[in-house]
């Protein structure tokens, strides 16, 4: 991944930041911000845009970094003449999510990752300015659809649904889509705190959506409620895109004593449920005064964060270094501004738990780099060096794999060695007119590349039944 | 229309029987499963067992015992309302040995309404023993006469039945020189594990139905995990019965009480702002 130089500038007027040209949007203080679930990056003013926009030189070549093919250029000409709308427009023929991929894209490994201003200074911030398109230009105004008549169900209602229900209702199908959790969203509400991605820019777009024609179910978990073959006597086509949501653990000692979490129920707890304003709403959730957090990726960062916001003091622990971590560069620079202590190198080994079966401490083995991995990570060996920490509680964020619902209560699909369904290059599955995209076909990676995939998938279907 | 309470019953102070209208969980059920509900906009969600369904009618039948602040919520509502969330059937539908011939299942508890389909289920010889503190918490006596071969009742005030507890009635028919193929024992944990514990000793097959703290209740949030033989299970897809010798119940009991100091603090503030209502 090429280097990512923009952050932290320096300073040209109170609480604006560039570094070499570019403009990073400004950020409430993370004093202020870890009392709160608000969002912390405020985005660009129209003055900010129009100055970010006016660097780039309009060259196209981070269109290739881009999931979803955004007429980069496209947008941000349009903003250089202060032609808002039309910028907005432009975003929307390719993306339906811009509010959402703004924030939460990791554009630093992909279009900006291409700019050819990154290669002597800093790249253009296009996910801001994205961002500020979406929030303050957005038009309500919905594509004409003509009607096909044909049915697709999509199975999931997070990125990857939600953009192939776009797609596919643009096309002119009927499109219902089935939800297991009580809310639309996926993990773009149970997994993605407030203060990354606020919950109403969510609905924003869901809404939208819904002015298409679109049909939600919510609380029908596809595999139990129906079954696969009960969607496919009523549709034509069936998407399924329902994430990864069967969370890993570790299988050390002490691992299922209280104030032992796997992030997904911190997260769910939190960001679902509404746990940090417990007891107004009814789902409590386990805190402490110390928390440690094991892992290195977003889910990490936003378990970490997260927690520091209930009050807790927290520490990550990671077994690589920092720079091996998954994580946003941009989640790991907010979380170490709020506070939170990163120990890299260290690796667990037990869950110390008192005589009433409460977390009182953990042991953690130092680990040590013996040499650069093939994916340029640095590989690690134990030094049999252990040492103790104190803590409350432990959340466990080191990754996901396929839940295992639709697994288990389908004929005819079929599913490789680590659960994910296997597809052909058009993500169709081996069951006659099922397709698959996201999650339950790459392993957990992010909320673009399952809208990538799942608009290929769109394609796919509409190909098959014509637009 | 979906979720609507078609129907309530009072079962005894704090135990009410609802059927609730849901097509689909209704025809997809199968003995054993669960459904998550919510019953209100800030509500939590709480896992309930399917005690009965109507396909043909397309509804469900739950028995909500009220303990903490959702089932007392719940407790509260009428006939004509709507639950908020339903989701379901959830779970691994349980599966009777094969060429079982007699069954002994055992309830205590707020657990007799989930044995009540296993009991119903079962087309052998169904010997049934049924504990509750009182007479007016032995749930379903009615439904559980009429489906039982034999059927035993004990009380721990000996209000009803024998006065003692469940494993004392079982260890009564073992001596009698009852045999059975296999049991299934649902209720509190305490008593789940003194089952077991009695049933080792003999070698019977026993059976017990999990009902552990969850949240989403698909396997996402892994909430529900437990020590089985050394293994880390979730109840809400693994389960929720599963083979009582296998169940660590020490894990069970101490998971059980991760949220105790928070659910009595959701109490009193629900209590809280009742009588400030009634202040009104």
């Amino acid at each position: 991944m090429p280097g990512f130089r923009a952050l932290p500038g320096k300073a040209i007027k109170k609480g604006v930041f560039v570094s070499p040209g570019r403009i990073t949007p400004r950020m409430r203080p993370a004093k202020e911000r870890i009392c709160d679930f608000k969002e912390v990056s405020l985005g660009y003013t129209e003055e900010e845009a129009v100055a970010e926009a006016s660097r780039c030189l309009l060259c196209g070549a981070c269109v290739k970094g881009c999931p979803v093919g955004i007429d980069i250029p496209g947008f941000i000409k349009a903003i250089q003449e202060k032609d808002f709308k039309r910028g907005y427009q432009i975003i929307k023929k390719h993306n339906l999510l811009p509010a959402i991929c703004g924030r939460v894209c990791p554009q630093e490994a992909q279009c900006e990752a291409v700019c050819i201003l990154g290669k002597k200074g800093d790249p253009i911030n296009i996910g801001a300015l994205e961002r500020f398109l979406a929030d303050h230009h957005a038009d309500e105004s919905i594509p004409r659809i003509n009607e096909n008549g044909h049915k697709a169900a999509i199975v999931g209602s997070g990125p990857g649904g939600l953009t192939a229900a776009f797609e596919l209702r643009r096309a002119g199908f009927q499109v219902t889509v089935y939800e297991a959790l009580h809310e639309l969203g996926g993990v773009l509400k149970y997994g993605i705190p407030g203060f990354r991605l606020p919950d109403d820019v969510v609905d924003r777009e869901i809404e939208t959506l819904k002015k298409m024609g679109v049909e939600f179910l919510t609380s029908f978990l596809i595999g139990k409620t129906l079954t696969i073959d009960e969607l496919l006597q009523n549709n034509d086509a069936v998407l399924i895109a329902t994430g990864a949501g069967l969370p890993g653990y570790l299988g050390i000692p002490g691992e299922n004593g209280i104030g032992v979490l796997l992030a997904n129920e911190l997260l769910t707890r939190v960001n679902l449920m509404k746990a940090y304003d417990f007891p107004r709403y009814d789902t409590p959730v386990i805190s402490g005064k110390k928390i440690v957090v094991i892992g290195g990726g977003n889910v990490a960062m936003d378990t970490a964060r997260v927690s520091r916001r209930m009050g807790a003091d927290v520490v990550i622990c990671y077994r690589r270094e920092e720079k091996d971590m998954p994580a946003r560069l941009e989640e790991r620079l907010h979380a170490k501004e709020e506070g939170i202590d990163f120990q890299v190198l260290t690796n667990p080994v037990e869950i110390l738990l008192n005589d009433e079966g409460r977390v009182r401490g953990m042991t953690l083995e130092r680990m040590k780099i013996t040499g650069v991995a093939d994916d340029g990570r640095s590989r690690i060996a134990s030094t049999k060096e252990t040492f103790e920490i104190e803590t409350d509680v432990v959340v466990e964020a080191i990754g996901q794999s396929p839940n295992k619902i639709i697994r288990e209560n389908v004929e005819g699909l079929e599913f490789d060695k680590k659960g994910r369904i296997v597809v052909d290059e058009n993500l169709k599955t081996t069951k006659d007119n099922v397709w698959a995209a996201g999650d339950i076909v790459s392993g957990a990676a992010t909320v673009i590349l399952a809208m990538g995939e799942a608009k290929e998938a769109a394609r796919a279907i509409v190909e098959k039944f014509g637009g | 229309m979906r979720n609507t309470i078609v129907s309530k019953e009072n079962l005894s102070e704090d135990v009410c029987s609802f059927i609730v209208e849901h097509p689909e969980i209704a025809s997809h059920y199968e003995p054993g499963q669960f459904v998550i509900v919510r019953v209100h906009e800030k509500g939590e969600r709480i896992p309930l067992t399917i005690v009965d369904a109507d396909p043909e009618k397309g509804t469900i039948r739950l028995v909500v015992q009220g303990v903490g602040l959702t089932s007392k919520l719940m407790n509260q509502m009428k006939a004509g309302e709507r639950l908020i969330d339903l989701l379901g059937p959830l779970g691994r539908p349980f599966h009777f040995p094969a060429d079982a011939k007699k069954g002994l299942f055992v309830g205590g508890g707020l657990g007799i309404a989930p044995l009540y389909p296993k009991v119903k289920h079962f087309e052998g010889e169904r010997h049934v023993i049924l504990g509750a503190k009182d007479a007016s918490h032995l749930i379903l006596q009615k439904e559980m006469k009429a489906a039982s071969f034999r059927l035993t009742l004990c009380t721990d005030d000996g209000s009803l039945g024998e006065k003692g507890l469940v494993t004392h009635a079982m260890q009564c028919l073992f001596d009698s020189g009852k045999s059975f193929d296999f049991c299934v024992a649902i209720g509190p944990l305490v008593m789940m594990k003194a089952v077991v514990e009695a049933n080792k000793a003999l070698g019977l097959p026993t059976f017990v139905s999990l009902n552990p703290i969850m949240v989403d209740g698909t396997g996402m949030c892994g909430g529900c995990r437990f020590d089985y033989d050394g293994e880390v299970k979730f109840a809400c897809v693994d389960g929720p019965v599963f083979d009582g010798f296998k169940v660590n119940f020490k894990d069970l009991l101490t998971r059980s009480r991760q949220y105790e100091k928070q659910e009595c603090r959701a109490l009193e503030h629900y209590r809280e702002k009742q009588s400030k209502k009634e202040s009104l």
